[in-house]
C-alpha cells in the first residue's frame, strides 16, 4: 500500500516529466554529464592501479630487490687509471644480510653475465642468470617443460640450464627439448626445464627476469666463468669484478616489508665505502600507485562535484521555474485536501527521478566511453560496483538537495491566491 | 445590551445545531491589515445552514462572498470569531488539520473549473481519492461511476483542453463528490457558462442536493440563484437580508 503509493508518485513524476520531454532532457543534461564522467574517470583511474598492482605483483609485493649500480665516480676512475673496476654487492653482503634480518625468509643472489650460447647452427646472446633454487620461489613463473633446479642441482656443480621459452625457441628446433645440450662461451650445460617469462617495468624497477635469460646454478657459474668479466666499450675493454649483481629478498610480512628495506640500506652503507648498490621496494611503488590515485580522485572528486553542483543548480532552476508554472495546480491540490508535506513529495520526487534517470544515462555513457578508450589506446579501465552504486546514490542525493527548495516553494502556495491566479 | 443578544443567539444556535446545521459562524470577522485604512471583508456575521440545504450566497462585487467562501471551505482562517463545522471548531486548526477537513468534508467547485490540465478527467477525477489513499483501483472504478452520474463515461482518457466548458465543470462536479464530502462549495459556478449549459450545472447541482448534500453557492445571477432554496444577500461584509424557506 504505502510502497504502490511512492511507485505512484513516481510514475506522476515521469507523466510530468514527459509532458515537456525536450526541457526535461536539457535539465538532466547536467547530472547525465557529471555523472559519466566521473564513472569514467573512476574507470580510468582504476584501470591504472589495476596495472601498476599487477606489475607490483610481478614483482613481488614482499619483495626486496638489491642491485648493484657502478657508481658515477667509477665509471670515471677506471676510464682514467686501471683498466679493473670493482664494485657491487657481495657474496658476503648475501650473507649478512641473510644473517641480520631474521624476517627475510627467502632470498637469491643473482649474478649476470651477457654470453654468446649455441645449440647446432642457432647462436644467442643470452643473460645467464646464476642463481640458487630460491630464484623460482622469488620470481614465480609457469613451468612449460622440465623442472626448475633444485638444492641438488647447485649443491652438486651441475652443469644444468633452464632456459624461458625465448630462449628455447630460438635456440632449440627440435620438439625433444629438455635434455639437449647448449653450449654457453665454450661449456655445455644441460637444458633441464623451460618456464615462461615476464617483461617490462613497474615504475623505476625493472622486472628481475627477462626472455633472453638462461638459469644456470651460482657456484656453477663461478667455478665455469669466475668472477671477473671483460666489458667491451667503445675505447677498448673494461675488466669487471662484481661479485652479485642482483639480491632478491622476500620478507615474511608486508608489514615488515620498508623496515628491513632501510635496515639492508643502512647495512650496506656501513660496509660498502661507495654507494654501488640500490635498494628497490615493490611495496613502495604500490604506494606511490596508492598516492597517485589518491591525487587523481581528490582532482576526479573536485571536477566532478563542480560539474554535478551545476547539474544539480540546473535542476533546482528548471524546478523553480515549474513551481511557477504550476502554481495554480498547487493551490488545487491543496484546496481539494492535498498537505503541504505531500505537495513536497509530489515534487521532490519529480526532482529525484529527473536527477536519477540522469544519472543513469551518465552511467551508461560513463560506462561507454571507458569501453571505447579501452578500444583504442589499449590502456586498461575497470568499471567496479562501487563506481556505479555511487554516482547513483550521488545523482539520487542531488534530487533531494536540489529539489528540496522549489518542493518547499511549492508547498507554500497559499491556494487562495494559486486560485485566483489566471 | 448587544452582547446579551450575540449571546441568546448563540444559546438558541447551539440547540439547534446539534440536530440540523452543517455549519456556523459566530461572529466572524476576516480583516485585511493593508495599507493604512484595514479592509474589513467580512464584518462580523453570525449566521448557520442546516445540514441539506441549499443555499445562493449574493451581493455585489467586493461585498466578501469570495471571503466568506474561503473560511467556509477552510482554505482561510478567519481573524476572530468561531466557525463551528459539524459542531467542531475549525477556526483554529492548523495547516494540516484544515487540509484534512478540506478533503474529507469539502468539494469545491470554481467559476474556471481548475482542472489540472495535464492530468487526464479520470486522473482529475480520482484527485481527492489519491489524497485520501485509496488504491488505484478502487479509485478507478470510483471515477467511472462519478464520470457516468455526470454523462461524462466516454470522455474519461480526454485531458480538459479537449472538453467544452460545460464538460469540463461537470468534470469539476464530479472531483467535488469523489471524496463523498458533507458540503458542496461552488463560488460562481456558472460565471464561465452559457446560460443553457449554465442551467444544465444547475440541475446537477440541484439533483445532489436532493440526495442530501449540502451546497452553498456565489452567483450574482438571480435566475441562477433561484435553483437554491435559500438566499444570503451581503453588502460591505455584512448579511444584509435572508431570503427563503
Ligand atoms: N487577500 C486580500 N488582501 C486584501 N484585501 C482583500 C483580500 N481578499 C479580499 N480583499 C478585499 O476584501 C473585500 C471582499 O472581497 P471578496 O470577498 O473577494 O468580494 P467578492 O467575492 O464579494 O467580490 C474586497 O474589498 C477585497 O478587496
Ligand atoms: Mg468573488
Amino acid at each position: 500500500m504505502h510502497q504502490s503509493r511512492l511507485v505512484r508518485n513516481i510514475w506522476l513524476g515521469i507523466e510530468n516529466l514527459l509532458l515537456h520531454k525536450l526541457r526535461s532532457f536539457l535539465t538532466m543534461l547536467g547530472v547525465v554529464f557529471g555523472v559519466g564522467s566521473v564513472v569514467a574517470m573512476l574507470a580510468v583511474g582504476e584501470g591504472a592501479s589495476k596495472e601498476a598492482l599487477r606489475q607490483i605483483q610481478k614483482l613481488g609485493s614482499n619483495n626486496i630487490i638489491i642491485n648493484s649500480i657502478k657508481s658515477l665516480q667509477e665509471e670515471t676512475s677506471t676510464q682514467q687509471r686501471s683498466r679493473m673496476s670493482m664494485y657491487g654487492l657481495t657474496y658476503l653482503d648475501y650473507q649478512r644480510i641473510n644473517e641480520s634480518f631474521p624476517c627475510i625468509h627467502k632470498s637469491a643472489p643473482a649474478k649476470l653475465i651477457r654470453k654468446e650460447s649455441r645449440v647446432g647452427s642457432n647462436t644467442l646472446e643470452l643473460r645467464i642468470v646464476g642463481t640458487t633454487s630460491e630464484w623460482f620461489e622469488l620470481v614465480p613463473r609457469q613451468i612449460l617443460a622440465g623442472r626448475v633446479f633444485e638444492k641438488k642441482d647447485v649443491d652438486d656443480l651441475s652443469a644444468v640450464a633452464v632456459l624461458t621459452e625465448y630462449g628455447a625457441r630460438k635456440l632449440l628446433a627440435t620438439k625433444n627439448t629438455i635434455g639437449q645440450i647448449v653450449r654457453i662461451g665454450g661449456d655445455s650445460f644441460e637444458v633441464i626445464g623451460i618456464i615462461k617469462t615476464e617483461s617490462g617495468q613497474a615504475g623505476n624497477i625493472q622486472i628481475p627476469d627477462q626472455q633472453v635469460d638462461a638459469y644456470i646454478p651460482l657456484i656453477t657459474i663461478r667455478k665455469y666463468f669466475g668472477d671477473v668479466f671483460t666489458k667491451r666499450t667503445s675505447g677498448g675493454s673494461i675488466r669487471e669484478l662484481v661479485e652479485l649483481h642482483q639480491i632478491i629478498v622476500q620478507v615474511d610480512n608486508t608489514e615488515n616489508v620498508e623496515s628491513t628495506a632501510a635496515g639492508i640500506e643502512r647495512m650496506l652503507q656501513n660496509f660498502h665505502k661507495k654507494k654501488d648498490y640500490e635498494v628497490s621496494v615493490p611495496l613502495t611503488l604500490l604506494k606511490q600507485a596508492e598516492a597517485t590515485k589518491r591525487t587523481f580522485n581528490i582532482v576526479l572528486g573536485s571536477i566532478a562535484s563542480i560539474s554535478l553542483l551545476v547539474g544539480g543548480i540546473g535542476i533546482m532552476n528548471i524546478m523553480l521555474a515549474s513551481v511557477t508554472e504550476r502554481t495554480r495546480e498547487i493551490g488545487i491540490r491543496r484546496a481539494i485536501g492535498a498537505k503541504r508535506s505531500q505537495i513536497i513529495v509530489q515534487f521532490l520526487i519529480e526532482t529525484v527521478v529527473l536527477s536519477t534517470i540522469g544519472g543513469i544515462v551518465g552511467l551508461a555513457m560513463g560506462i561507454i566511453i571507458p569501453i571505447i578508450i579501452t578500444y583504442f589506446s589499449s590502456m586498461p579501465t575497470v568499471i567496479t560496483l562501487q563506481s556505479i552504486i555511487l554516482p547513483l546514490f550521488i545523482s539520487i542525493g542531488i534530487g533531494i538537495v536540489f529539489g528540496l527548495y522549489p518542493a518547499i516553494n511549492a508547498a507554500k502556495v497559499d491556494p487562495i491566491i494559486a486560485l485566483r491566479h489566471e | 445590551m448587544k452582547d446579551l443578544k450575540v449571546r441568546a443567539r448563540k444559546k438558541e444556535n447551539n440547540k439547534q445545531c446539534k440536530t440540523m446545521d452543517i455549519v456556523r459562524f459566530n461572529n466572524i470577522y476576516k480583516i485585511y491589515e493593508m495599507g493604512a485604512e484595514p479592509v474589513k471583508a467580512i464584518d462580523g456575521i453570525s449566521v448557520a445552514f442546516q445540514k441539506g440545504s441549499f443555499w445562493a450566497i449574493m451581493g455585489p462585487s467586493g461585498s466578501g462572498k469570495s471571503t466568506m467562501m474561503n473560511i467556509l471551505g477552510c482554505l482561510d482562517r478567519p481573524t476572530s470569531g468561531r466557525y463551528f463545522l459539524e459542531d467542531k471548531d475549525v477556526s483554529t486548526l492548523n495547516d494540516d488539520a484544515l487540509s484534512d477537513i478540506r478533503l474529507r468534508y469539502i468539494g469545491f467547485i470554481f467559476q474556471s473549473f481548475n482542472l489540472i490540465p495535464q492530468l487526464t478527467v479520470q486522473k482529475n477525477i480520482e484527485l481527492p481519492l489519491y489524497y485520501l489513499g485509496w488504491d488505484a483501483h478502487k479509485s478507478a472504478e470510483r471515477a467511472k461511476e462519478l464520470a457516468e452520474k455526470v454523462g461524462l463515461e466516454t470522455r474519461l482518457n480526454h485531458r480538459p483542453a479537449e472538453l467544452s466548458g460545460g464538460q469540463m465543470q461537470r468534470v469539476a462536479v464530479a472531483r467535488a463528490l469523489a471524496a463523498e464530502p458533507h458540503i458542496i462549495l461552488a463560488d460562481e459556478p456558472t460565471g464561465n457558462l452559457d446560460s443553457h449549459t449554465g442551467n444544465q450545472i444547475m440541475e446537477l447541482l440541484a439533483s445532489l442536493n436532493k440526495e442530501g448534500t449540502t451546497i452553498i453557492m456565489v452567483t450574482h445571477e438571480a435566475d441562477i440563484a433561484a435553483f437554491a432554496r435559500n438566499r444570503l444577500h451581503m453588502k460591505d461584509g455584512l448579511v444584509e437580508r435572508i431570503e427563503g424557506n
